[in-house]
């Protein structure tokens, strides 16, 4: 074969497969919006939405109290995820020494690597127990839940944000050190409002994280089927929705629509929170 | 972003996916000789052989595996494979036809309701609660108000000072079902939704195991490790089940999609069969009534 035509068949073959990943996502797009639709239209969207009852003998489906408390757990994780996980960031582009990197950055790595179960185990042995003997029954609750997400959402935040702090052109830091700012100084006003847009992007796709989760945080949230009073009580996600249920549902029936209808809800935020990041990240 | 990949990384890369691909493939292989093998044997009337693959609820699933045990040690060509993920899974890999023999712990739906259903025996729903606690009786109203959440604290019951944390099973589940005809429905409650979900009776017996003030449900085959209440002062065992003096008790089903073939049949026959009864007596469940 001539160079050329090598050129060509590998350039088809990269094509091939990217085309293969989209019509994957085209493709779970479809089989979501086939399954669940019906639910819309069965429970009428208000209903659905903003319902708050989901009985099965009935064939009530209401998710209000699901859409919010999986808000509930992503802002509550990303509030204080994104602060530590912005200043790690910071501490390993411009503060840490090489020798110091060579420790922390592998260890992130290695944190976001964790299968999430495992997350979700530590969790429901370790905290859960701690909550419910130190704090307030039942320990299984929506603070449980929001710690396992600031754990698992922080290595995102982490390697996007150095990322894109370490995007800053040096000369910039330069031209601020030769002003005679401090560290500390280029830092707060040079570095970081050069970076803000990756950073922001970085945080929204930690959120993205975060509210797709699902088997850890099914494991310590305990799953009540209502709107929590406090951090302290029992609550239930979209994800846990679905985890909990669908084995239990019956082929074919309003059930499994429903919780199809759950999966195009997370899917539609996910998308949001992907797309704003995308921009985000775009704009340096 | 970060530096393309050296030349050495990408032999590397591709050498670790040479060796997970032949693995997967060799995996692969031994599943498919096996059902050679099956489809060479046409001498079924004698000696059985093949495959039996099952799955479904979790209530099913010890009595399934000693129903394996003990029907491939007669049949020494035969494999029973058997997994778990619930009633609804069961019946719906059964459907799609990636397993031969669902399993569940309730009746067949509407939405189902082309698919064969054999009962293979009966099993009792224990009420427990952490062997911490002093209880040891309730009535089956008292259960009903602790799960519709009005009675909260152990002490309204003679217990300890201690609020009291509702275990329930996720809607759809077999072991629910049978809970809420049997306990909530007759009094005319609903499940509060307070309660605490499991999905699984797994799940169920390792959170009241590690809750001092929690109360849950599960299957009779379940209960080691906890404090199982009699109900009505009749304590949960094969024995009350069987003579119809303790009340939750359930029926257990064998799912097949169509007529099953002979292998199959000769499985669940063997399983209704007064042998197959007695293996599940013996292991905690009720057999059926003859």
């Amino acid at each position: 074969m001539s160079k050329k035509n090598i050129e060509i068949t590998v350039r088809c073959l990269l094509f091939l497969c990217s085309i293969i990943s989209l019509m994957i996502l085209v493709g779970i797009g479809y089989f979501l919006f086939k399954n669940g639709f019906s639910a819309f239209i069965e429970n009428g969207l208000g209903n659905f939405i903003f319902g708050k009852t989901w009985n099965i003998s009935k064939n009530v489906y209401g998710v209000y109290p699901l859409i919010l408390g999986s808000l509930f757990v992503t802002t509550g994780s990303i509030i204080v995820s994104a602060p530590i996980g912005i200043s790690v960031a910071i501490f390993m582009t411009d503060i840490a020494t090489s020798d110091i990197k060579k420790i922390i950055g592998p260890c992130i790595e290695l944190m976001a690597g964790i299968p999430s179960i495992v997350f979700g185990l530590v969790g429901m042995i370790f905290l859960v127990p701690l909550i419910r003997e130190n704090f307030s029954p039942p320990g299984y609750s929506l603070i449980a839940a929001i710690i396992v997400l600031i754990v698992m959402t922080m290595p995102t935040i982490i390697t996007l944000s150095e990322d894109s702090l370490r995007s800053v052109p040096r000369q910039y830091k330069e031209a601020s050190y030769a002003l005679g700012a401090t560290k500390w100084q280029t830092v707060w006003n040079v570095t970081l409002p050069a970076a803000k847009s990756g950073i922001i992007g970085a945080v929204i796709l930690g959120m993205g994280r975060a509210i797709g989760e699902a088997m850890a945080v099914y494991m310590v949230i305990g799953n009540a089927f209502k709107i929590p009073n406090s951090l302290f009580d029992p609550s239930r996600t979209l994800t846990s929705n679905i985890v909990g249920q669908i084995e239990e549902a019956a082929l074919n029936s309003q059930h499994m629509h429903a919780l199809f209808a759950c999966g195009i809800i997370l899917l539609i935020f996910v998308f949001l929170f992907n797309g704003i990041s995308f921009k985000m990240r775009k704009v340096v | 972003m970060k530096k393309v990949f050296k030349k050495q990384q990408i032999k590397e890369l591709v050498v670790a996916f040479v060796v997970l691909g032949v693995l997967g493939l060799s995996l692969i292989g031994c599943v498919n000789n096996k059902e050679i093998i099956d489809e060479g044997n046409h001498d079924l009337q004698k000696n059985l052989s093949g495959v039996i693959r099952e799955a479904g609820s979790t209530s099913v699933l010890p009595l399934a595996e000693k129903f394996a045990l003990a029907f491939m040690s007669q049949n020494r060509d035969v494999e029973v494979a058997y997994s778990g993920g619930g009633s609804s899974a069961g019946v719906e890999q059964c459907a799609i036809g990636t397993i031969d023999i669902g399993a569940a712990s309730r009746e067949i739906k509407i939405t189902e309701k082309d698919m064969l259903s054999y009962p293979i025996a009966r099993d009792g729903v224990a009420i427990v609660v952490n062997s911490k606690n002093p209880i040891t009786d309730l009535t089956i109203k008292d259960v009903a108000n602790i799960y519709a959440g009005n009675i909260t604290n152990w002490n309204e019951l003679g217990g300890n000072d201690q609020e009291i944390t509702i275990y329930s099973r996720e809607e759809g589940s077999g072991t629910r079902d049978c809970f809420d005809s049997k306990v909530l429905k007759p009094q005319n409650l609903e499940n509060s939704d307070t309660s605490l979900m499991k999905k699984s009776n797994g799940e169920m017996q390792i959170g009241i195991q590690e809750d001092a003030s929690g109360i849950g449900y599960v299957s009779l085959g379940y209960i080691s490790g906890l404090k199982a209440l009699s109900i009505n002062g009749k304590q949960c065992s094969v024995g009350s089940c069987m003579d119809g003096t303790y009340p939750l008790v359930r029926r257990l089903y064998f799912i097949t999609k169509e007529a099953p073939n002979t292998l199959m049949k000769a499985f669940i026959d063997f399983c209704r069969s007064s042998e197959g009864q007695e293996i599940a007596e013996n292991n905690g469940y009720v057999p059926l009534v003859k």
